[in-house]
């Protein structure tokens, strides 16, 4: 998802080795060596300007994803339907605060502040998942986001706690620990509807999956023969898995998923293919991907505008708390 | 941008339960000791990872430079006689 920082990198190329000196080609032959062994990257190693940029890329704008994500599900928070789903949601909200907490820190240990980073997002520099692009209408859509957002995630996320980079593998460790709640908690709730619920909220639990299913395939970004940086990003165990992999992957779990749910999916092409031993799925529109990712989402203008509004309203409270310390300190030191 | 004004980074040790190390485990901004010790809460042990923790500035942090690694570390590699195993005992005596 949260990896499509990779994909949509059209404009800036992948690692043109423009050495300029023995001793820097002998630096690169190094890290290509630890690379190929498997080994991690610390953040003071020394390490190619392309591997830097495109890790620091993908890092901060998995960070915007995680605090970006937290505006739709938020958004239901006030109006959980019991005091039980409330806890649920604010624990589940508060974790992807976390996530992007701990990815930003990673970030910053390649030599940016955050507030550059945040500075990128507000101005629309830097992009963040797609998938958060898309309303949250119904209560119904906390539970889908839960069951397949988390769960495209998770997929996404897994092969990502082994990236050569240390600090930003560690942060997915964390992240992966935690993770799981979130599909959990998600499925749960849209169990409870189709199986206790009544005949409308079936329809609303059936309707939300509708909207959500298709751009969830596009979080795992564009088809393999159009991922022109993919191939650089496994040289650099920044990406594992491939697009197309992990997506399959997600559509053979979800089908199963959502058979247990009593749910469909909204796609005629949906078939077992007994030669692949996978699910078949329809064609998925990708003009309607880039056109979100391009700033032209149901939401785009709102998710940004709340953040750079939260980030306007709270400069009085950093500029307060860092005067109040600065205030202790002295008073400390006297 | 505001960079003049963000607040210090500090690094986060937590000893998951009493009688073990604290291990680190991260970095927050916080604007003081007391915010940075609360944030530690919040961000590392939202599910009782910890049972202590220690905050310090990240600027106060002195460490080794990985380009120094092999002249640091590497003298440490040819002495495997500082370990137990490098001594082949008869079986009757080899748990000591
Ligand atoms: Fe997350
Ligand atoms: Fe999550």
């Amino acid at each position: 998802m949260y990896t499509q920082a990779m994909d949509t990198m059209r404009e800036e190329g992948g690692d043109k080795p423009a050495l300029r000196t023995a001793e820097e080609a002998q630096l690169q032959q190094r890290f290509d060596n630890r690379i190929d062994a498997g080994e991690f990257i610390e953040a003071k190693d020394w390490m190619p300007e392309n591997y830097r940029k495109t890790l620091l890329r993908q890092i901060s704008q998995h960070a915007h994803s995680e605090i970006v994500g937290m505006l739709p599900e938020g958004n239901w928070i006030t109006r959980a339907p019991t005091l039980k789903r409330k806890a649920i949601l604010l624990a589940k909200v508060q974790d992807e605060g976390g996530h992007g907490l701990y990815l930003y820190a990673a970030a910053e240990t390649l030599g940016t502040s955050r507030d550059q980073m945040l500075d990128a997002l507000h101005t629309g520099k830097a992009k963040y998942s797609s998938i958060f692009n898309y309303p949250t209408l119904t209560w119904a859509d906390v539970g889908a986001i839960g069951w397949l957002v988390d769960g495209a995630a998770i997929m996404n996320q897994v092969p990502i706690c082994r990236c050569s980079f240390a600090p930003y593998a560690r942060a997915m460790v964390r992240i992966c620990r935690e993770e799981s709640f979130h599909q959990r908690q998600g499925f749960d709730s849209l169990l409870v509807m189709m199986k206790q619920g009544t005949d409308a909220q079936r329809a609303m639990v059936q309707e939300a999956v509708n909207r959500w299913w298709w751009p969830c395939l596009m979080m795992f970004g564009p088809p393999d023969d159009q991922s022109p940086n993919s191939a650089q990003g496994m040289r650099w165990g920044i990406k594992r898995v491939s697009n197309d992999t992990l997506r399959q992957r997600f559509v053979d779990a979800a089908v199963q998923q959502a058979e247990v749910l009593g749910v469909s999916f909204p796609d005629p092409d949906l078939r077992w293919n007994e030669e692949t031993q996978h699910w078949d799925y329809g064609t998925i529109d990708w003009s309607e991907f880039w056109r979100v990712v391009g700033g032209d989402g149901p939401c785009n203008r709102e998710r940004l505008a709340a953040r750079v509004k939260a980030w306007e309203e709270g400069e009085w409270v950093r500029e307060a708390a860092l005067a109040h310390a600065r205030k202790s300190e002295l008073k400390e030191a006297a | 941008m505001t960079t003049n004004t963000e607040w210090p980074l500090w690094e986060v040790f937590v000893r998951t339960k009493a009688g073990l190390d604290h291990k680190h485990c991260g970095s927050l901004h916080a604007a003081d000791p007391k915010m940075a010790v609360q944030m530690a809460r919040d961000v590392y042990t939202r599910r009782q990872e910890g049972s202590s923790v220690w905050v310090v500035r990240s600027d106060q942090i002195v460490a080794s430079d990985p380009g120094d690694k092999d002249m640091l570390f590497d003298p440490a590699e040819d002495k495997v006689y500082r370990h137990p195993t490098f001594y082949k005992l008869p079986d009757s005596v080899d748990h000591m």
